[in-house]
Order: C-alpha cells, then structure tokens, then sequence
C-alpha cells in the first residue's frame, strides 16, 4: 500500500470561547491514501468541520500532526497555511460561495490568479468542465445558475489548480436529489478519472455510500 | 449605488478646493484685468491697503493735480472705490479724464452720464439685475440713480457714477481712493515712479505691471493660509468618506473575503483589493469633481454674472487628484488591513 497523503495522528483543536475552552477534537487519527474518496459522516459537533478546516489550513490546531504528502501542516504560520490553500487542496462548500459580481469562468479563473498562474487553463481542463457539464454556462453569474451548475462551478474552481486534495464540505446539502446525484456522480468520476483525493463530510448516507470508505466521527473523535 | 455615492461625495471636497482656488484665482486675475483696463502706467494707492480692495478715501484731490504738474506726467486721476455688496464695488469716475486715460467705455446700450446721478453698470451687472439704458436703480448707497449707459466689462468696477456724487454721498467731498497716473512715454516710467516714491513715501506705489503681478494668492493676506485650511478639509472628507464606505463594503463581503481566503489570497492580495477600489473610487472623485468645478462656474455665470469670478484651474487637478488619493488610501487603509485580518472560517461562516 502507498504512503498516505494524509496522516493524521492525536490531532486534538480546543476553542476558547470567552474564558471556556471547548474541546472539538479530542485526538483524532486518520490515513488517507492518494486517490481515496472518502466521506466524513457523523452529528452535528461531532468536529468534522473543524477536522476539515485543519485540513484545509484554514485554522490551526491545538496539538498532534496532520502531514499531507509529507508535510508537517501542524507547525505552518498563517502564510504557511495560505499557500497551502492556494496550492495544495481545493474546497467546496455547502453553499457554493461562488464570488456573486463574478461569471462562473471568472469565478475559475480567480483560482488560478490568486495561485500564481497567469496562463489560460490547460486543454485538458476544458475535458474537465465539460465532465462537469458547465462548459456552456461559463459566462454567466452565478445567480443565473441553478444550484447544481453553481455547486460544479466551484468544484470546476476547486481542482483548476490541480490540489492534492479536494475537500468538500455537505456538497449536496443544497441541492435536491436530482442535482446532488448529478454533483456526487461528478465527484465519483473526477476521482476515478484524474486520481483526485476527496474528503466528502455529509451527513447523507446516500452521498457517503458514494465513497470509497467512511469514517464516523462522534465528540471530537474517530468512532468507526 | 454604495460606490457611486462614495465617488460623489469624494467629488465634494475636490469641487470645493477646485471652486475656492478658481474663485481666489479668478477674481485677483479680474481685478489685474480691471486695472490694466484703466490704461495708466502707475497707481498711488494709500497706505496700508490691501491688495484686493480699498475702503475709504483717504487721498486729498489736490494730490491728483500736484501728482498732475509733475514732469511726464500725461494725465493723473483721481478715483473713488465703495463697497456695495461684499464682490461689488462702485467707483466714482471723473468721467471726460478717465475717458482720455483709457479710451472711454464700449457702450452696448445707452451712452455716458448726462447728470450727477447717473449710473455706467457694466454687461454682467446689468444681466444679472435685469437693468437697460433709461431704468431707475434705487438699491445702490440708497439712491436713486439713472442708468446712462450699460459697457462692456473689464475696467474700473462693475458700477461707475460721477465722482462728485459718490464722494458726497460717502462723505468724503474732495478724497480719492486712488491715484492713476499715465507718463508720456514709457522710457519716462522708472522715473516718474522714483520721483512719486519721494514725494509719498508712505504710500503704495506701483508701476502698474508690478501692481497686477502682485495680485496673487500668496500676496493676499490669509488667502494661502485659508486655501491651506480649506485642503486640509478636503482631505479629511476625503478620508472619511473612504473609511465609512470602505468599512461598509469589507463588511458586507466578508464572505466573499472568507472565499478568497479559503483560495489561498493573502494578506496582500485582500489588502491590494481594496486599496485599489479606493484609488478607482479617488479617480472618480477626481474627475466628478473636476466636472462639477466646471458646473458650479456655469451656475454662478448663469445665476450670479455680476458676483464672483472663478477661473478654471487645470494646474490645480493633479493636485486636488492627488489631495483626494492621499485622503481614500488613508481612509481605505484601516478597512483593508481588517479585511485582511480577517479569519477565513468566521468569514465563510458570515451571514
């Protein structure tokens, strides 16, 4: 088996709320191989999210390890972690947090020109957005979407910069069954076709038996 | 609609120093104009005047015709200056000297004084009150004047009366305000002047080329200093408005902050967002301003011909450009630096 692209281990992040700490992982450990879609499911609290942010670099934890390809993330400083974002996972949200003022190509493109990458998308990208079903929808806003061309927009915005990971937060929990299907099956097949890594937290069932594996977390912890 | 308000109200301070700097500019360069138009080579004014106006009469008569005797002298006159509004002054001529010193009036209706109580208004007096050759004025030093003749503008004041008349009603029977003096030839100036210079040698005594070149801001006591304040203002609004707008606009995109952020923007990248729409919102001003100086002199020419004058200052715009920049980057730096401060969960998480 290879290497794990994530290796988690005794990851533990305490808030501070006022003069209360709040313990939301309590010693989380967890592999992630490349190429693996794996769901996230488990209640309300349960500390996928803050799991995901830490993932994700968007906030730091508290103490234990996540290395991704590697690389210790625990111990990165604020522009540490944002270069971490710009060049190694892609985020898609419950709900899309497209940029409203911005086409859907533009909304791609700023991806790309907050990463440094100033050249026109590959060709082989175009495959992608037609994979996606978008590639005739790029010029318009965001509000002229339906949820589900919104939602394949951002995942289209999550990968143009190639991410080691994708990390999808409740994808389909916007969306009606119709589109969640559409999204979850656009999932499905970037990651069998491109070999994309994907965490998926939903709380569905459905969506999670999409995965190839998944793991339940309950009160800060893995459970199963 | 938030950025548009924000463009207008930036607009505001740089019409008003554009507006204050062409008013003070326009009117010492209407004044230079007026007194080149007398046509005299020097001007005894009294002493401790200022150089835009002149109140009171102090200057006995018998000067002017002493001034008269002196060698090369042409022809010296006397003239009385009185307020009638806060811009608009009355002069009372000798009207056959100042004749023969400038070239006379270009009347555009009526003609020259026929009476004691007649009344020379010029073109933008006489289209801002609605006068004609042959109307009554009874709201000039509370007297009811015959108006004579309207002239083209561009010498002495707006309003010309029989110096007579205007020293008794003033109460200054035998006194001038000022003395014009023309030399018989120009080679004949420095030496008139010198000699003027030692007979008053407490009076201001200018050859009137120096005179005119004297009539700029620096030289008007408090003009610079209040242009100064003036600019500060204009700064201080500009800030302002930047920081309430540029505040409001970091908080209602916080998320879309949050989403640059989850993209991997950085500090800079947020920070350089909003700096630059900043700087747009201060070219705006800029150019809305410019606009609207252009404006407001339209107005004041349309509604108030006979009032103040104000010159369009091309010179000033860069300068006022970069008041208005100066005053949005200060105002956008406290809002941007925030937004860049900004923690991405809480910002995703914003509603």
């Amino acid at each position: 088996m290879s290497d794990p692209l994530i290796e988690i281990r005794g990851l533990r992040k305490v808030y501070r709320v006022g003069k209360v700490e709040v313990p939301a992982l309590r010693g989380v450990d967890l592999d992630v191989p490349p190429g693996e879609f794996l769901a996230i499911v488990g209640p309300s609290g349960s500390g996928k999210s803050t799991l995901f942010h830490i993932i994700g670099g968007l906030t730091p934890s508290t103490s234990g390890s996540v290395r991704i390809g590697g690389q210790d993330i625990s111990s990165l400083t604020d522009a540490g972690r944002t270069e971490l974002r710009k060049n190694k996972v892609g985020f898609v949200f419950q709900k899309f947090n497209l940029l409203p003022n911005l086409t859907a190509a533009d909304n791609i493109a700023i991806a790309r020109h907050i990463a440094g990458r100033r050249q026109a998308v590959e060709p082989e990208f175009e495959e992608v957005l037609k994979l996606l079903g978008v590639s005739r929808r790029l010029n318009h806003k965001p509000a002229a979407l339906s949820g589900g061309e919104q939602q394949r927009v951002a995942i289209a915005r999550a990968i143009v910069n190639h991410p080691a990971i994708l990390l999808a937060d409740e994808p389909t929990g916007n969306l009606d069954s119709e589109n969640s299907a559409a999204v979850l099956d656009v999932m499905r097949d970037l990651n069998r076709r491109l070999g994309q890594t994907i965490l998926m937290i939903t709380h569905n069932p459905e969506a999670a038996a999409f995965a190839h594996r998944t793991v339940c977390m309950r009160d800060g912890r893995m459970v199963g | 609609m938030r950025s548009l308000l924000s463009v207008f109200l930036i607009a505001v301070p740089v019409t008003l120093i554009l507006c204050l700097v062409g008013l003070s500019q326009g009117m010492l360069a209407d004044s230079a104009r007026r007194a080149r138009g007398i046509g005299a080579d020097i001007i005894v004014r009294p002493p401790k005047t200022s150089m835009l106006t002149l109140s009171g009469a102090p200057i006995s008569e018998k000067l002017v015709e002493a001034i008269q005797q002196k060698a090369h002298v042409a022809l010296a006159i006397g003239m009385i200056s009185f307020p009638v509004t806060s811009v608009t002054f009355v002069s009372g001529i000798d009207l056959a000297r100042f004749n023969q010193m400038s070239g006379g009036f270009k009347y555009l209706e009526g003609g020259p004084f026929q009476g004691p109580d007649d009344i020379i208004v010029d073109e933008y007096y006489a289209q801002q009150h609605r006068l004609h050759a042959r109307d009554q004025v009874t709201d000039i030093l509370n007297h009811r004047w015959h108006v004579s003749g309207i002239a083209e503008g561009g010498k002495l004041a707006r309003l010309a009366v029989p110096m007579g008349t205007l020293q008794d009603l003033t109460g200054n029977t035998g006194k001038v305000s000022q003395i014009f003096v023309k030399v018989d030839r120009p080679a004949n100036i420095p030496e008139v002047l010198a000699e003027l210079k030692t007979l008053l040698p407490d009076h201001n005594i200018y050859t009137m080329e120096e005179f005119t070149s004297l009539l700029t801001v620096e030289n008007v006591g408090g003009l610079n200093t209040f242009i100064h304040v003036m600019v500060g203002i204009g700064v201080v609004i500009g800030f302002a408005v930047v920081l309430l707008s540029m505040y409001m606009a970091v908080l209602q995109r916080t998320r879309e902050i949050g989403i640059l952020k989850a993209l991997g923007a950085s500090r800079w990248f947020i920070l350089k967002i909003i700096l630059a729409e900043a700087v747009v919102m201060g070219l705006g001003g800029t150019i809305v301003g410019i606009a609207l100086s252009f404006a407001a002199r339209a107005l004041i020419l349309a509604l108030y011909p006979a009032s103040l004058t104000q010159a369009i200052t091309p010179e000033w715009w860069p300068i006022a450009g970069a008041i208005s920049l100066a005053g949005v980057l200060l105002g956008a730096l406290y809002p941007g630096l925030s937004a860049a401060a900004q923690d991405p969960i809480e910002a995703l998480a914003y509603e």
